[in-house]
């Protein structure tokens, strides 16, 4: 029996301000499963990114997203957060003077009321963040800070998956969570991730290289040109948009759509 | 002139009464008063705070009453857990309600008028030698009607780490009421003091505080002064303080106004030696019609100074808001290092600060930067905090109140810290759901 995928985008439009991004979004994404979705700079990947999270400034002018059997774009950034949507941002905002462990806690807090869980109190909390932290490797000292404070790059996107591991979402986002990372921060970053990934759950990876596919190994790949989606395949579909380059996909995109 | 007439009426039917110690300072006090009058908006100083509707109010001055009388419940809300606390219900001192066990030789903590009559020359070496009456109509007022106040002496060497809490109640339980307290604090060479004033009124008092606060700091002498404003919807707030750094002294100035319609507080210090250092720091809050106005100043007058200047405003609904803080390096005063800035978030699209960092420099050999910002809270942020699952009420709050933190954590008197961020919840309800600390 095939259960409802998680994700069902359809042929989503979204503008920028005047500017047309997404033109005609087609993805199913079901409970397990691991997608990347590459594509070049200007493409769309972090549009679709902020317009699945819910960012204002970014305006759907057709198409609909079912998300675990909810329109997902009727809900605030908020509900979508407290259904189980995890965006990990490409560049984390510093947030100076909201201590970090407030923040966390009181985002776990509302997602579990939301669950019909017990809130934790500062104690539990701290013991399921010590706990947490193993994932990505973080340095405690980080967590007595103001949110992302002072944080180099690579602690930024390691705090991120740190955030997904604490809030335990169904879909994560990844906005190229990958840039900005040298070897050593990217292979922390997919371990991170890779243990978290169960049949319950779901991942979105958005990039524009290959290489943490190597240690994130996606089961499907889109490749995203001028806001839609030309071409689908396995992991293998990664590697080969590395040796040929986004080029020889546009000539095959502009050849498709008739 | 009307308005000042009142009181100068007032002031010479009072004057027969009145202790005779300190009168001459008193007459030229009042002869000032008449003749400037209540400032206006023309004059550069006042060009953001129009006091014509406090000047229109026919405030009862000199009260004496014969028993400072008060709602003990809502003095309790405004004690610190500290062992000293001198109480003034409506300027005057109320010895019944007041606490001061403990102190040590060479500390001396009384009101003002008792030190007058225990410590005369001190006293008289030092009232109205600072507080500017000459051009100031409002501390021109205070000197000449103000009966009592605060008095704390340190001599030479006293180092004495328990707070000082000062606290100022206004009733105007009958009729609209002025009060002028006169606060003169003393710090002798090496000694160090914290001392918090703290004003409150009732929600519906139409109440008028006048207030002049002198502060000597002593050579190598260190000052901790903190200005917590909590007074009603309906109280007009003015106040001076008035500080002399002498070499090497640190004098640590906390302002804080949450309250009050109308609130204009002047915060001045003169480096008059080499080596000191001051730091202001200063937060507003004001929604609804509040207008809150702060001008400082901070003169370097001889080499090697420090000072570190940060106020920060929030305003929302229709509130109005004035920074002007004045840093001056003058001649004399190589390597000075001066540090000055300025922070607004507006919540509202009604509210208004004026700003004006003034920095006047004279000296070549010197650090100094300034720097004032507005703004509103940022998108990034409260996104980032919505896609976690915070919802945007909350978020705002958790933000406007981040905001606040930085100078909030300053406070190193933990009760009044507390107190402050217990207001400062208050007046954010969303955050008390949030968590239990933040």
């Amino acid at each position: 029996m095939t259960e409802e995928p998680l994700l069902v985008i359809k042929n989503l439009h979204a503008k920028v301000g005047d500017t047309p991004i997404l033109r005609g979004i087609d993805l199913t994404v079901r409970r397990g499963e691991v997608h990347a979705i590459m594509g070049p700079n200007g493409s769309g990947k972090s549009t679709l990114a902020h317009v699945l999270a819910g960012r204002e400034g970014y305006h759907v002018t057709a198409g609909a997203v079912r998300y675990d059997g909810k329109d997902l774009l009727a809900l605030p950034p908020e509900e979508r957060a407290r259904e189980g949507v995890f965006l990990a941002f490409q560049y984390p905002v510093e947030i100076p003077g909201v201590a970090t462990t407030y923040f966390l806690r009181t985002a776990l807090n509302a997602i579990r009321k939301h669950r019909g869980l017990e809130p934790l109190d500062a104690i539990d909390f701290l013991a399921l963040l010590k706990e947490k932290m193993k994932f990505v490797d973080m340095d405690e000292a980080l967590m007595k800070r103001s949110v992302n404070e002072g944080f180099s790059g690579g602690e930024k996107k390691r705090n991120e998956i740190l955030q997904m591991a604490v809030l335990d979402p169904k879909l994560a986002i990844l906005d190229e969570t990958d840039s900005g990372l040298d070897i050593d921060a990217l292979r922390i970053v997919a371990d991170g991730v890779n243990a978290l990934r169960n049949e319950e759950h779901a991942v979105i990876a958005v990039t524009h290289y290959q290489r943490l596919l190597t240690y994130l190994v996606p089961d499907v790949v889109h490749v995203l040109l001028d806001g839609r989606i030309v071409r689908s395949g396995g992991k293998g579909l990664a590697l080969e948009l590395e040796e040929k380059g986004y080029a020889s996909f546009e000539k095959e995109a502009s050849g498709a759509i008739g | 002139m009307a308005a000042a007439d009142g009181y100068v009426a007032t002031f010479e039917r009072l004057d027969g009464s009145r202790p005779p110690r300190l009168r001459d300072l008193r007459h030229a006090a009042i002869a000032r008063f008449a003749a400037l009058g209540f400032p206006t908006t023309a004059l550069e100083e006042w060009k953001y705070t129009d006091v014509t509707a406090l000047a229109e109010v026919p405030f009862r001055a000199g009260a004496t009453p014969a028993a400072p009388t008060a709602d003990r419940r809502r003095l309790d809300e405004l004690r610190l857990a500290t062992s000293i606390e001198l109480v003034f219900i409506d300027g005057c001192y109320a010895p019944a309600l007041s606490a001061h066990e403990g102190i040590p030789r060479g500390v001396t903590v009384t009101s003002l008028s008792r030190a007058m009559i225990e410590h005369p020359d001190l006293v008289s070496a030092h009232l109205g030698q600072y507080a500017n009456y000459q051009d100031h109509a409002f501390t021109a007022l205070n000197t000449a009607f103000a009966d009592d106040g605060a008095f704390v002496h340190l001599s030479r060497g006293a180092v004495f780490r328990t707070p000082i809490h000062l606290l100022f109640l206004s009733t105007a339980a009958r009729e609209p009421t002025m009060a002028c307290p006169r606060t003169l604090i003393v710090a002798g060479e090496a000694s160090e003091a914290t001392v918090i004033e703290s004003y409150a009124s009732a929600d519906d008092a139409t109440s008028f505080t006048n207030a002049v606060s002198e502060i000597v700091v002593g050579p190598h002498a260190s000052v901790t002064h903190y200005k917590l404003q909590q007074e009603g919807a309906r109280a007009f707030h003015i106040a001076t303080i008035e500080a002399r750094q002498g070499t090497g002294s640190r004098f640590a100035s906390h302002a804080i106004s949450l309250g009050a319609l109308l609130s204009r507080t002047d915060i001045n210090t003169t480096m008059e030696a080499e080596g000191t250092t001051c730091t202001f720091d200063g937060l507003y809050l004001a929604g609804g019609d509040q207008h809150v106005d702060h001008h400082t100043s901070i003169d370097h007058r001889r080499p090697h100074g420090t000072s570190r200047e940060l106020y920060k405003g929030i305003l929302d609904g229709r509130a109005t808001g004035v920074f002007n803080g004045k840093v001056f390096v003058r001649p004399r005063a190589q390597k000075s290092d001066a540090q000055q800035m300025n922070k607004n978030l507006l919540l509202s699209d009604d509210a208004v600060i004026n700003t004006k960092p003034q920095l006047e420099i004279f000296a070549d050999d010197v650090k100094c930067s300034h720097g004032a910002t507005i703004g509103r809270l940022s998108d990034d942020a409260l996104f980032y905090l919505r896609a976690r699952g915070i919802d945007a009420p909350t978020a705002r709050q958790v933000l406007i109140y981040a905001f606040a933190n930085e100078l909030i954590e300053r406070i190193g008197v933990a009760p009044l810290r507390e107190r402050l961020g217990r207001a400062l919840r208050r007046r954010l309800p969303g955050l008390l759901q949030a968590g239990d600390t933040a």
